[in-house]
C-alpha cells in the first residue's frame, strides 16, 4: 500500500470529508513525525510503536569494488520499534509456515 | 533539549490546527491513520509513504536461541517482524541535509541509493 492507496482508503471510511483534506491530515501526520525525529525528538505511539533517533558512531568503512579505506562521518539514523500490540496482531493469525 | 515526546496528542493537536475539525474528529482520523497501516500490515502488505520511509513484514524462521541467565537453549518459533526503512528524504533531514547544498563527500554516499 502506498500513500496515495492509504488515502483512498480512508477517504471511503470517512464520505464526508473531501479527498484533499485527507491528504492533508495524511501529510501533517508524517510531517509531524519527520520534525519531531528532525529534532532528535522522540516520537511514540503507544499499540503502534515508536520512532527514535539513534547515532553512529564515526567509521571507517571500506569501498567494496576497491577495497579504499573510507572515512564515514558520525551520523544519526532514524529507528522503528514496533509497539506491543501490533507486535502480536502480527504474530495473531497461523503463521504462514502452516501448510494451506 | 533531547528527551522529548512527541505521543498522539501532538499529532492529533497538529490536525486539529492545520484542518480546524474539532479536536475529537482530529484525534479520531490520527487513529484511523495508524491502524489502517497497522491493518495492512498485519495483512503482510508492505506500506510505503513517499519521503518518509516504507513498513514491511519480514517472516523469520525458526532459531536456537538461549535463555542468558541459564545458558538454556530455547527455540525460538518462527514469527513476522516488522520492519521500518527510512527513505533518503527522512535520512537527509536528520542529519541537517538539505537538497541543494549536498557537500562533496555527501553527495558520493548517496549515489548509490
Amino acid at each position: 500500500m502506498v500513500k496515495s492507496e492509504l488515502i483512498a482508503r480512508l477517504a471511503e471510511l470517512n464520505p464526508h470529508l473531501y479527498q484533499r483534506d485527507i491528504e492533508r491530515i495524511v501529510a501533517t501526520i508524517f510531517e509531524e513525525i519527520s520534525a519531531a525525529l528532525a529534532r532528535r525528538d522522540r516520537v511514540e505511539l503507544r499499540g503502534f510503536g515508536a520512532f527514535s533517533v539513534k547515532r553512529r558512531a564515526a567509521r571507517t568503512a571500506r569501498n567494496p569494488r576497491t577495497g579504499a579505506a573510507v572515512q564515514v562521518k558520525a551520523k544519526h539514523v532514524p529507528f522503528f520499534k514496533t509497539g506491543k500490540e501490533l507486535r502480536l496482531a502480527l504474530n495473531a493469525e497461523t503463521p504462514a509456515g502452516n501448510a494451506s | 533539549m533531547t528527551g522529548k515526546t512527541v505521543t498522539r496528542v501532538q499529532l492529533s493537536e497538529a490536525v486539529y490546527q492545520e484542518m480546524g475539525l474539532s479536536r475529537n474528529e482530529s484525534a479520531d482520523l490520527v487513529e484511523l491513520v495508524l491502524s489502517e497501516i497497522g491493518k495492512s500490515l498485519v495483512g503482510g502488505e508492505t506500506v510505503k509513504i513517499s519521503s518518509f520511509g516504507s513498513f514491511y513484514v519480514r517472516e523469520k524462521g525458526q532459531r536456537i536461541g538461549r535463555n542468558p541467565k541459564t545458558g538454556e537453549e530455547v527455540p525460538i518459533l518462527p514469527r513476522r517482524v516488522l520492519v521500518f526503512r527510512p527513505s533518503h528524504v527522512l535520512k537527509d533531514r536528520i542529519n541537517g541535509v538539505s537538497i541543494d547544498s549536498a557537500s562533496t563527500d555527501g553527495s558520493s554516499a548517496a549515489a548509490d541509493s
